[in-house]
């Protein structure tokens, strides 16, 4: 009797025993994919530093910055980052042969932040059949919120289509009677816009909008077709351009002594590449939505998040020209990143970093308006859903609504 | 002679009569190149087979463009155009009608066959730099006609068309990109024979007449309207091939795939190999392919000027590309076995 006792005390301590030290040794075991070490996380990213959107070329570079940061303060999880970057051309082949190269050769554990919609289109079905995180991609498109169809799939910054509804939404509220003509860009960013605002009108649209004006990116000026859109003689001016055509649109309506009610796209809103050169007499009144703060917006210089922005680019920028928003964007999206590999801890397997990606709950970076969080869950791959409608008053920007969440499902 | 007419001469002289003994390899290095382009894929990773695949396609594409300028003396910049016609041809008839991939890309090739016959009508009017703008025009609207809204439905507008890699058939024991190799190979190959063989032939050398002096040309009874369009016709095909072969390895097409960069890609390409060498066009292939690497490798931001000073020194040291290389190579071993 006793010696039972004896033994099934024994057992269960010895159950006990392996049970603690089994557990504990999942604790402490750190869990590898291809492209992460004990010291080291590599990081893949393509960026267009050549050909006809070099422009946001400096968006790689900032990541760059971003990732050098962080080693000098020791890395992450005591790992340092290898950001590997590459120049696509904007062209879709080249970024094939670029991931592929991340992926196979250089053998990365997530392509991070790869820039544009074509590019990023022509990637997605590489990727997510090597089950390789493409993780927070640059471009608006509103494709890559579907987690269903591309589990490997995430964006990052809020889609072109949920901003250009919550101007509709706006309109209908505000304005019911308005007869808008919206000016787009040929190409995937203007026709999400025009698909968003159409979409966001509803039934009404087909009364309010009374012209839909497009231009070619190639176009050297676009004051001709802001002549031709003052004869349809509308009062509301949809503004869904690039920055320099924001600029000279804004400029030319003025010219024209022409004063119709403007909304201006959230990528054109730089006080700095937009608002100054269109002249800042010109720009009164024009109404926008933001997610990100303003690097050239005078109301942000004491605020803690921007002094910590400026403190990184004065140090690992230096030179830099700080009105370019790129930079802004590379920091927001390069802290996200750092946020989500913090999360992971020893676990850096692609599955646990989308997991990880997938679990984002109120994430401020610096760099994001106050109150706008991210937030992500297994069915929203859309991290930024919030804006916040602005005013453009004197030389700055005014906030003011409230923060309006655009989340819209995928089709 | 006037000046306008000299000038009109010069044009002709513009492209260097090549003859047609050396616009091919010896059989001995031809059968030496074709083994280790089948060996190699057994050895290196599918990034790099990835790689080699793409080689063969710009190459295919740059012969195509070599055998009319290099063969009949006309200039082009629209080479993309063609290459988009043949890549989204074969992108919409594997996505829309489920038409096996092998079989799209001969209708890729009469489609643009067609394309390229029809273009070449209207440009015979032209010659030289005004050809080569014409051409230009072309490219530059590809992308934006492929854009366009009643097109949509088919191309995909501006977010392009995703394409289903194929797998090896029969149940082969090999990789996708390894069974896209060997296929682009065989393709690439019969393209190779076909082209050396029309060289060779009796339009071969009315290709050549014209290039040479059209005035003479058409005084021995070549018909020269007949023959540049057919080089026009001829040299899109086989480009509209090369576009199908690049849009089933890279498995996506967008109007921002075909813009005219790649159509100077592709010239570049030519001039780098070797005007009028068809083996040429492989090596100029991989300068267009490997050399922007190398130069991004160099200097991040400054791979552009890099790039530049690259091909600079490539025309200023070898002025007729990699075939001028390969003939000193030549003239060396013989000079050796002399010894």
């Amino acid at each position: 009797m006793l010696f039972e006792r004896t033994l099934r005390t024994a057992a269960l301590v010895t159950a006990t025993a392996v049970i603690t030290l089994t557990s504990g040794a999942a604790f402490a075991q750190k869990k590898y994919d291809t492209g992460a070490s004990d010291t080291e996380i590599k990081i893949g990213n393509i960026m267009p530093y050549s050909g006809p959107a070099s422009a946001y070329g400096i968006i790689g570079k900032t990541e760059e910055a971003y990732f050098k940061m962080i080693n000098d303060k020791g890395g992450i999880n005591g790992r340092k980052i290898n950001f590997v970057t590459y120049d696509d051309g904007y062209s879709p082949p080249k970024a094939v042969e670029q991931v592929r190269k991340l992926a196979e050769s250089d053998e990365v554990i997530v392509v991070f932040n790869p820039l544009g919609t074509p590019s990023n289109s022509a990637i997605q079905k590489y990727l997510n059949a090597k089950k390789i995180p493409q993780l927070f991609v640059a471009t608006g498109a509103t494709k890559w919120n579907d987690p269903k169809n591309f589990p490997w799939t995430m964006g990052w910054q809020p889609s072109y289509q949920s901003e250009a509804q919550i101007y509709a939404k706006w309109l209908l509220k505000e304005k019911p009677d308005a007869k808008i003509a919206i000016l787009y860009q040929n190409d995937d960013f203007g026709k999400d816009y025009l698909k968003g605002t159409k979409d966001g009108l509803g039934a009404k649209g087909a009364s309010m909008i009374v012209m839909e004006e497009s231009y070619e990116v190639s176009e050297p000026s676009i004051d001709g077709h802001i002549v031709k859109i003052k004869a349809a003689n509308p009062d509301v001016l949809l503004i869904y351009t690039t920055p320099k055509f924001a600029a000279q649109t804004i400029k030319k309506t003025a010219e024209l002594s022409w004063k119709p009610l403007q909304i201006l796209t959230n990528v054109s809103i730089s006080v700095g590449s937009v608002m100054k050169p269109a002249g800042f007499e010109a720009a009164q009144g024009v109404l926008s939505a933001a997610y990100a703060k303003d690097s050239t917006d005078p109301q942000w210089a004491n605020d803690p998040g921007m002094k910590k922005w400026n403190e990184f680019v004065d140090k690992y920028m230096p030179g830099a020209d700080k009105s370019d928003t790129s930079m802004v964007y590379g920091y927001g999206a390069a802290s996200t990143l750092a946020k989500v590999l913090e999360m992971c801890g020893d676990d850096l397997t692609r599955a646990n970093i989308m997991k990880q990606a997938a679990s984002l709950k109120d994430f401020a970076p610096d760099t994001l308006l106050p109150g706008v969080k991210i937030n992500t869950g297994p069915t929203d791959f859309a991290p930024i859903a919030q804006l916040q409608m602005q005013r453009f008053k004197g030389e700055k920007w005014e906030l003011f609504g409230e923060i309006i969440s655009g989340d819209i499902a995928t089709e | 002679m006037s000046a306008a007419e000299e000038v009109v001469a010069e044009g002709h002289q513009a492209v260097e009569a090549v003859p047609k003994r050396a616009m091919t390899l010896g059989t001995g290095t031809s059968l030496l190149v074709l083994a280790v382009l089948l060996i190699v894929p057994v050895f290196v990773k599918n990034f790099i087979i990835f790689q080699m695949t793409m080689l063969l396609i710009y190459g295919l594409a740059v012969l195509a463009l070599n055998i009319l300028t290099g063969g009949s003396g006309q200039f082009s910049l629209g080479q993309s155009a063609f290459y988009a016609v043949g890549a989204y041809t074969s992108a919409v008839l594997m996505e829309y009608f489920n038409v096996n991939y092998a079989l799209t890309i001969p209708i890729s090739a009469v489609v643009c066959f067609g394309f390229g016959y029809l273009f070449g009508k209207p440009a015979l009017r032209l010659s030289g730099v005004y050809l080569a703008l014409a051409t230009f025009a072309l490219a530059t609207a590809m992308p934006q006609l492929l854009k366009l809204n009643f097109l949509e439905h088919w191309t995909g507008g501006v977010q392009g068309l995703v394409v289903t890699k194929p797998d090896a058939p029969f149940g082969l024991p090999m990789s996708q990109d390894t069974w896209l190799y060997y296929f682009s190979l065989a393709v690439v190959l019969a393209i190779y024979i076909f082209s050396v063989n029309l060289l060779r032939s009796r339009s071969g050398r009315a290709f050549m007449a014209i290039r040479d002096n059209e005035i003479a040309a058409s005084s021995m009874g070549v018909n020269v309207a007949l023959y540049k369009t057919l080089a026009f016709g001829v040299s899109a095909g086989i480009t509209g091939v090369a576009g199908s072969l690049g849009a089933i390895a890279v498995q996506f097409v967008a109007p921002d795939s075909y813009t005219i960069t790649l159509a100077i890609s592709l010239f570049l390409g030519m001039v780098v190999g070797g005007v009028g060498w068809l083996p040429g066009s492989f090596v100029g292939a991989a300068f267009i392919i490997f050399v922007p690497n190398m130069a991004e490798g160099i200097s991040k931001g400054l791979s552009g000027a890099v790039f530049g000073v690259l091909l600079f020194a490539v025309i200023y040291l070898v002025p007729h590309g990699a075939r001028q290389i390969a003939i000193m190579g030549q003239q060396l071993v013989g000079r050796l076995r002399k010894n």
